[in-house]
């Protein structure tokens, strides 16, 4: 009986985002990240291009977040309060391909740190590394927006991803991604109609397709993670099936999600049925970014330095393997 | 290739008495099209449709058991994406022991992974199988660790042994057990003959498609299709590309060489390297994984990836509707009340444990809908909310007599009241996320 592999040739491809400008781009990068690409699913190699691998980014915050984990506290612990020192960590020790700045403090019930503060944490963070940034803002629509402006304002020709919009609240932060040359996130509460409905609110203001990134909200393992998971390969399906106003690249947040999970981070003298916790904080992140990469997650915001390495380790050589070999390692 | 309805009532015959217990026997065929019947239903069914039906009804993934009352079937698979129906058979999950070891070991491991269970979300998760390496010449030391497992595991148990007389001697001890025996060479027609004779398993390698599908058909033609295959490939990638062109070949082609569950052995690397193949593995449509080594952590882990994967997208996972204990909450701590839906009580607990308060979260039977779903599907009322209240006798257990229901129905907060005498009902916020900040703003108990 002879077998012949089954391949589907995908009509559509996913837009390629990059972020991210070097000199030569108008900004102070070493070098700028393109994300997407595929036109197959997640590693199929053997019937399709994957010409970006999936990127891994940090996140640090003008904010120590409420019950910060002890499990990255101690990687942490004396950087907590210095965005700029943290982030240079998070690249030159972790490896963080870009650095997400989380700008939680100016949400009015957390800090209400003004938007001139948060201009001043970006800048440190942009002189500290030299990799991509995004800048990552909060629910609170109406300081939400006055910080997004003032800080696409000041970061004009860096060309970072602003971290997000949602339905309800768009079009102030598009319009300043647009003024100031930047990418754009586009956050639904895992729906594939919502998803493509915000796509096509900011195609009707003319945002480009090649600065826009999708999350559909990402759900840590056992806090929702299956929900995550369809939705995103039902995104990427269609996305490659041809329907233009899904075929984005998508961004998760393990890192902040798992962090919030009791099960990631309690003390097995507690749970002792849990395991050690120390080496299950980075197993919790590991399994929740590995899952939704095979969903089709292509760019990924932890926190555990160890989650990180083992992560980028899988993807960097899932991706030399069958580089090297060009359809892959797949002898038929 | 699946027979329509249609195809399936030609063959039916048409007289509509109803024995099968469906009225029609076109409501029958329809049925059997669907995987809801069989047609063994049917008393009065010729030969013809037998044989007709038979090889259409064939699942496109074989189900295969390994072991006998504890032990694990897997396969049966219809779908490529959860999302198109359900995964139906979670992964097998299992530990490797290799008999160059040492019995001590072998014991510690054994103890370990059996007593290792653990309640999640209602569910009791736990590890399937044993996978027996015999990694060395000591023919002694194989049968020993196999009287180990037996004497007190009922797990299914896998025997990669490349020395036959061992191998034999092995699986004596195990009559009636169902054992799967693991093939490091290509498949030999002796193969097939000593795992029918005992009724076990083969676990078949191979290193290209070609080769598995030829070994396959090998087995088939003789009469075994109690069939695991391993194609592992090379690297992450390999393993993850191959199991999905098995898979998509069994499923879009009915290529039946390929009809079958799939295997992975998870390389001893370090736990952190284990866990992201594992997981990447299981969701790749590996049917049975094997682990390097013991480890709470990354089994817990594993486990909470395989729930969640073989949840049933059509049926939410529930929680059992009672009182929860949110932080240490005491007598005079808020009382909030939400529903059942697994992912509800989730992020509602985690939201209620991250504004710092203790409380006591009182789930409402809702069917595992979620609160706007539930209330308009009549499950998350007044008169329910109220009844079940009643029945848990609330009112003893805590001082306050606030209740906070959901923002999103804000509009039950009259009727609740009505049907609650004496109880403050407080209308809540709409998203979880915001409840940190709005038991910062009202006062709850």
């Amino acid at each position: 009986m002879s077998f012949e592999i089954p391949r589907e040739t995908n009509p559509g491809k996913i837009v390629e985002v990059t972020i991210g400008a070097t000199a030569a781009q108008g900004g102070t990068r070493s070098r700028s990240v393109t994300i997407g690409g595929s036109t197959a699913l997640p590693f199929y190699f053997f019937e399709g291009l994957h010409p970006h691998a999936p990127v891994v980014a940090m996140e640090v915050f003008d904010r120590v977040p409420a019950k910060y984990p002890d499990s990255l506290r101690e990687y942490y612990q004396d950087v907590l309060d210095s965005p700029g020192e943290m982030a240079r960590r998070c690249v030159d020790d972790f490896g963080a391909e870009m650095v997400s700045v989380r700008l939680e403090g100016t949400h009015p019930e957390k800090g209400n740190r003004s938007a001139e503060e948060a201009v001043e944490v970006v800048k440190a963070v942009l002189a500290a590394v030299d990799v991509p940034l995004i800048i990552t803002g909060h629910s609170h629509f109406e300081k939400n927006n006055e910080v997004m402006r003032k800080v696409c304002e000041s970061t004009a020709g860096e060309n970072c991803l602003i971290n997000y919009v949602e339905t309800n609240n768009y079009k102030t932060i598009a319009a300043a991604c647009l003024a100031y040359h930047h990418a754009l996130v586009a956050q639904t509460p895992i729906d594939v109609n919502m998803a493509k409905q915000l796509n096509i609110l900011l195609a009707d203001m003319s945002f480009p397709q090649d600065r826009l990134v999708m999350d559909p909200l990402t759900g840590a393992l056992g806090y929702g993670l299956e929900y995550s998971y369809s939705i995103m390969e039902r995104i990427r399906n269609d996305g490659l099936a041809g329907d233009r106003m899904l075929a984005f690249p998508m961004l998760i947040t393990p890192g902040v999600e798992c962090a919030k999970v009791k099960e990631s981070r309690a003390a097995e003298k507690d749970y002792p049925s849990w395991g050690d916790e120390k080496r299950r904080g980075a197993y919790w992140e590991i399994a929740t970014a590995m899952s939704l990469l095979l969903a089709g997650a292509d760019l990924l915001i932890m926190d555990h330095p160890r989650a990180v390495e083992v992560v980028r380790k899988q993807i960097a050589e899932m991706f030399h393997s069958t580089k090297e070999e060009g359809r892959g390692s797949l002898r038929t | 290739m699946a027979l329509s309805g249609l195809d399936i009532f030609k063959l039916l015959p048409k007289t509509n008495c109803g024995e099968c217990g469906v009225p029609t026997c076109m409501a029958f065929a329809m049925k059997i099209a669907q995987k809801k019947a069989e047609l063994s239903s049917c008393p009065y069914a010729s030969e013809e449709a037998k044989a007709a039906l038979g090889a259409a009804s064939e699942p496109p993934v074989r189900r295969v058991k390994i072991g006998g009352g504890g032990g694990l079937e897997v396969g049966g698979e219809t779908v490529l994406f959860r999302h198109e129906k359900t995964f139906f058979h979670p992964t097998g999950i299992g530990l490797e022991i290799r008999t160059s070891q040492g019995e001590e070991k072998t014991r510690e491991d054994i103890r370990q992974l059996e007593s290792y269970q653990v309640d999640r979300v209602g569910e009791v998760l736990k590890a399937n199988l044993f996978f027996i390496s015999h990694d060395s010449e000591d023919k002694a030391a194989l049968l020993r660790t196999i009287s180990l497992v037996k004497e007190s595991s009922t797990k299914g148990l896998i025997i990669d042994c490349p020395q036959e007389e061992a191998l034999r001697e092995g699986l004596e001890l195990l009559p009636g057990d169902r054992p799967a025996i693991y093939l490091r060479r290509p498949l030999a027609e002796k193969d097939i003959e000593m795992a029918k004779a005992i009724n076990a398993s083969l676990v078949i390698t191979a290193s290209s498609h070609q080769d598995l599908a030829e070994q396959t058909e090998k087995a088939r033609t003789g009469g075994l299709t109690n069939l695991i295959l391993n194609c592992p490939g090379e690297g992450l990638a390999g393993g993850i590309q191959n199991n999905a062109i098995l898979r998509r070949s069994a499923l879009k082609k009915s290529f039946k060489p390929f009809g079958f569950p799939l295997f992975a052995r998870i390389a001893d690397e370090d736990g952190f390297q284990s866990l992201a193949a594992s997981a990447a593995l299981l969701c790749k449509y590996a049917s049975i994984i094997i682990l390097p080594r013991f480890d709470k952590a990354l089994l817990y882990t594993l486990f909470t990836l395989r729930q969640n994967i073989y949840t049933d997208p059509q049926k939410p996972i529930q929680v059992d509707p009672k009182v929860y204990a949110i932080g240490d909450p005491t007598p005079d701590s808020p009382v909030f009340v939400t529903t059942n839906f697994s992912l509800t009580y989730f992020i509602v607990s985690g939201e209620i444990e991250n504004s710092g308060t203790s409380a006591h979260l009182v789930v409402c039977d809702t069917e595992g809908q979620s609160v706007l779903t539930a209330w308009a599907g009549g499950k998350f009322v007044p008169e329910k909310i109220a009844k079940f209240i009643k029945d848990i006798k609330l009112e003893e257990k805590v001082n306050t007599r606030k209740i906070v229901i959901p923002g999103f129905v804000a509009q039950i907060s009259g009727e609740l009241e009505e049907k609650l005498p004496g109880w403050e009902v407080i209308v809540g916020c709409q998203e979880a996320a915001d409840i940190p900040s709005f038991v910062k703003s009202v006062k709850l108990a």
